[in-house]
C-alpha cells in the first residue's frame, strides 16, 4: 500500500490560509482602523469613548446580522424582510415592559435585568413564531429565485411596518433604559455608558454560544457543511430544508433580540427601526463573507468603528464611509473577509 | 446474473431546456461492480445524479431494492442505502477530516473498526484527522470523499470518476479498497474513464452515448474486444488508460 501525500502536504500547506483555519490577517483590521482614527480624532479620551461605543454598536449589529448571514449562506435566500423582525422584536419588548414599569424604574439592577430578560424573551419568542410563518408563506415559494426574493421580502417588510402602525400607532415610542443602566461608569477621564457594557456582554455571549453550537454540535456541523455545499449534505442523508427552517427561526429570534437592544440604545423606536439598520447589516454580511459567523462578527465591529469615527469626524459621510469600507475590503478579498468553502 | 439491486427503465432527465438522458435502461446486479463508460457528455454523471435525486427524472422508472425511488428527495434516497461520491468530491473544506466523517456517519459516532479499515487504505486521512479538509490535496480529498461513502455499510455506492487527476499510487490504493468492498458484498456503480482502473475492478460494463445505453456486456468481454472499445469509446480509453 503506497501513501501519496508528501507532495500533497506541500500544496496543502499553501491552501491552509484559504481554508480559513489560521487566517488572522482580517482581525488586524480592527486595531489598524482604530490606530488610523487616533491622529484624526486627536483627543485620546474621545477616541477611547468612540471605540467603546463602536464595540457596543458592533455587538448589536452582530446579533442582528448573525442569523441573516447563515440564512444567506445556507439557502442563498436574500431576505430583505429581516428588518421586520428587528422592528417587531423591539415593539414586543416595549409592550412587555409597560406592565413592568415598576421593575424598570426601581433602582435595583436585579429587578431591571429581570424586566429586560422578560422583554427579551417575549421579543425572541414572538419573532421566532413570526419568522417561522414568514418562511412558510413568503420565502418558501421563491427558493432559488433571487429577484422574486428581493421583491417579496421587501414587500413583506413594508407590510409588517404598516401592520406595526396599525397595532401600535405611527408615532415615535419611548424605550426608556432601566434606572440602573442609565448613566456611565467613569474610568479615569473615560466615561463608559452602562448600557453599552451590557450590549457588549450580550453580543459576546451570543457570539460564543454560536461558536460553541457551530463547532461542538452535530447540528452546528450540519449548518456549516450546508452553508458550504447543501447538495452534499442532502446526499449524506440530511434534510436541509428542516435545518434551514430551524436556522431561519433562530435568526429571526436573534433579530428580535438585536432589535430590543437597538431600541434601548436609541431609547426610542418607530416602525422603521429595522429599515434604518438593515443597510449596515447587509454591508456587514457582505464584508464578512456570506455564511461566515467569524466574518460577520469582525465585519460588525469594523462597520461600527467606521460609523462612530466618521460620525464624529464628518457625520454627513458616515454611511458613505461604510460603503467605501465595503468596496476596499471586496477589492482585497472579493468573497469577503472569510470566504466559506467554495463560495 | 445475480438479482438486480438497482434498475433504470426508460429514464429521461431534462436540465432546463436540455434533454440529457433520453431513455436510459440498465440494471446494476447485487454484489458486483458495474462500470458506466462513455465519451464526455454522454450523460454518465447525469445518470448518477438522477439516481441520487439531485436531478429529477422527467420520465421513466428507477427501482432500488424493489422500491420505486424516482422522484424521491435526495436525503430519502441516501437513507434508503445509497452512498454517493460526486465528481467534485464534495468535501466540506471548512470542516476537519474528522468532522466530515462525523457527518457521514448518520447512525452515530464513526465506528472505530471501520475507521481503522479505512485508514489502512487511506493513511493520509489519519494524519490529517484534525485538519480542515481544505488543506488536503486533490487525491486526499478523493480519499475522504470515498471514506465518507463507506464509513457505514451501504447497499449501493455511486462513484463518479474517482481517478480523475489522481496520482497512480493512490489509484492502486483505491483499487485495493474497492476490491475489499466488493468482497464485502457492497454493490458499486462506477463512472470511469480510466480503463485500467475500470478493467481491474469492473464485473459488468454499460456504455452510454448521447443519453442512452448503447452497449452492455461483462467487463472482461469488453476488455478483450478492442474493436468494440474503439467503436463505442473512441480513443478515450487508450488516452486515459
Amino acid at each position: 500500500m503506497v501513501e501519496q501525500d508528501g507532495a500533497a502536504t506541500a500544496s496543502g500547506a499553501s491552501e491552509a490560509v484559504a481554508a480559513g483555519g489560521a487566517d488572522y490577517l482580517p482581525i488586524l483590521l480592527v486595531p489598524a482602523l482604530a490606530a488610523a482614527a487616533l491622529p484624526l480624532i486627536g483627543n485620546p479620551v474621545t477616541w477611547i469613548t468612540l471605540t467603546i461605543a463602536a464595540l457596543a454598536m458592533g455587538m448589536m449589529i452582530f446579533v442582528i446580522a448573525s442569523g441573516l448571514t447563515l440564512v444567506f449562506g445556507l439557502m442563498d435566500v436574500l431576505n430583505f424582510g429581516h428588518g421586520a423582525f428587528i422592528a417587531i422584536g423591539a415593539y414586543l419588548a416595549m409592550t412587555t415592559l409597560v406592565p413592568l414599569a415598576g421593575w424598570i424604574q426601581a433602582d435595583q439592577l436585579g429587578l431591571n435585568l429581570a424586566a429586560l430578560g422578560l422583554a427579551i424573551l417575549a421579543a425572541m419568542a414572538g419573532t421566532s413564531v413570526i419568522g417561522w410563518a414568514f418562511e412558510r408563506v413568503i420565502i418558501m415559494p421563491v427558493y432559488g429565485q433571487h429577484l422574486k426574493q428581493i421583491l417579496i421580502t421587501t414587500g413583506g417588510l413594508i407590510v409588517t411596518e404598516q401592520l406595526i402602525h396599525v397595532v401600535w400607532g405611527g408615532d415615535q415610542k419611548p424605550m426608556p433604559l432601566p434606572t440602573a443602566l442609565r448613566g456611565a461608569i467613569t474610568i479615569g477621564d473615560v466615561a463608559v455608558e452602562k448600557f453599552r457594557l451590557l450590549a457588549m456582554v450580550v453580543g459576546l455571549a451570543v457570539f460564543v454560544a454560536m461558536l460553541l453550537v457551530l463547532n461542538r454540535t452535530k447540528l452546528g456541523l450540519l449548518i456549516r457543511a450546508g452553508v458550504e455545499n447543501r447538495e452534499m449534505v442532502e446526499a449524506l442523508g440530511y434534510r436541509i430544508r428542516r435545518l434551514f427552517v430551524a436556522v431561519f427561526v433562530a435568526g429571526s429570534a436573534l433579530a428580535g433580540l438585536g432589535g430590543t437592544l437597538w431600541a434601548l440604545y436609541r431609547e426610542t423606536l418607530t416602525a422603521g427601526i429595522g429599515s434604518e439598520v438593515i443597510v449596515l447589516v447587509f454591508i456587514v454580511i457582505i464584508i464578512g463573507g456570506l455564511g461566515s459567523i467569524g466574518g460577520c462578527f469582525l465585519g460588525s465591529v469594523l462597520v461600527a468603528q467606521m460609523a462612530n469615527y466618521t460620525g464624529y469626524l464628518a457625520s454627513k459621510v458616515a454611511l458613505a464611509s461604510n460603503i467605501l469600507l465595503m468596496v476596499i475590503i471586496l477589492m482585497w478579498r472579493p468573497q469577503g473577509l472569510y470566504a466559506v468553502g467554495g463560495r | 446474473m445475480a438479482d438486480a439491486l438497482l434498475t433504470l427503465e426508460g429514464v429521461h432527465t431534462h436540465i432546463g431546456q436540455y434533454h440529457i438522458l433520453q431513455g436510459v435502461d440498465f440494471t446494476v446486479p447485487r454484489g458486483a461492480m458495474t462500470v458506466l463508460l462513455g465519451r464526455n457528455g454522454a450523460g454518465k454523471s447525469t445518470t448518477l445524479r438522477t439516481i441520487m435525486g439531485l436531478w429529477q427524472p422527467s420520465r421513466g422508472k428507477i427501482t432500488f431494492e424493489g422500491r420505486e425511488i424516482g422522484g424521491w428527495a435526495t436525503p430519502d434516497i441516501a437513507r434508503a442505502g445509497i452512498g454517493y461520491v460526486p465528481e467534485t468530491m464534495g468535501v466540506f473544506a471548512d470542516l476537519t477530516v474528522r468532522e466530515n466523517m462525523i457527518l457521514a456517519a448518520r447512525a452515530g459516532a464513526p465506528d472505530a473498526t471501520r475507521l481503522e479499515w479505512i485508514f489502512a487504505f487511506f493513511p493520509a486521512l489519519k494524519r490529517f484527522w484534525t485538519q480542515p479538509a481544505g488543506v488536503l490535496s486533490g487525491g486526499q480529498k478523493q480519499m475522504l470523499s470515498i471514506a465518507r461513502a463507506v464509513i457505514e455499510p451501504r447497499a449501493l455506492i455511486l462513484i463518479d470518476e474517482p481517478t480523475k487527476g489522481i496520482a497512480p499510487a493512490i489509484i492502486d490504493n483505491m483499487i485495493s479498497a474497492f476490491d475489499e468492498l466488493k468482497r464485502g458484498a457492497t454493490t458499486i456503480l462506477l463512472v470511469e474513464q480510466n480503463f485500467r482502473f475500470a478493467e481491474a475492478l469492473g464485473d459488468h460494463a454499460v456504455v452510454m452515448d448521447d443519453g442512452r445505453i448503447v452497449h452492455r456486456e461483462t467487463m472482461a468481454a469488453l476488455a478483450a474486444d478492442t474493436a468494440t472499445q474503439t467503436r463505442l469509446l473512441g480513443l478515450s480509453l487508450e488516452a486515459h488508460g
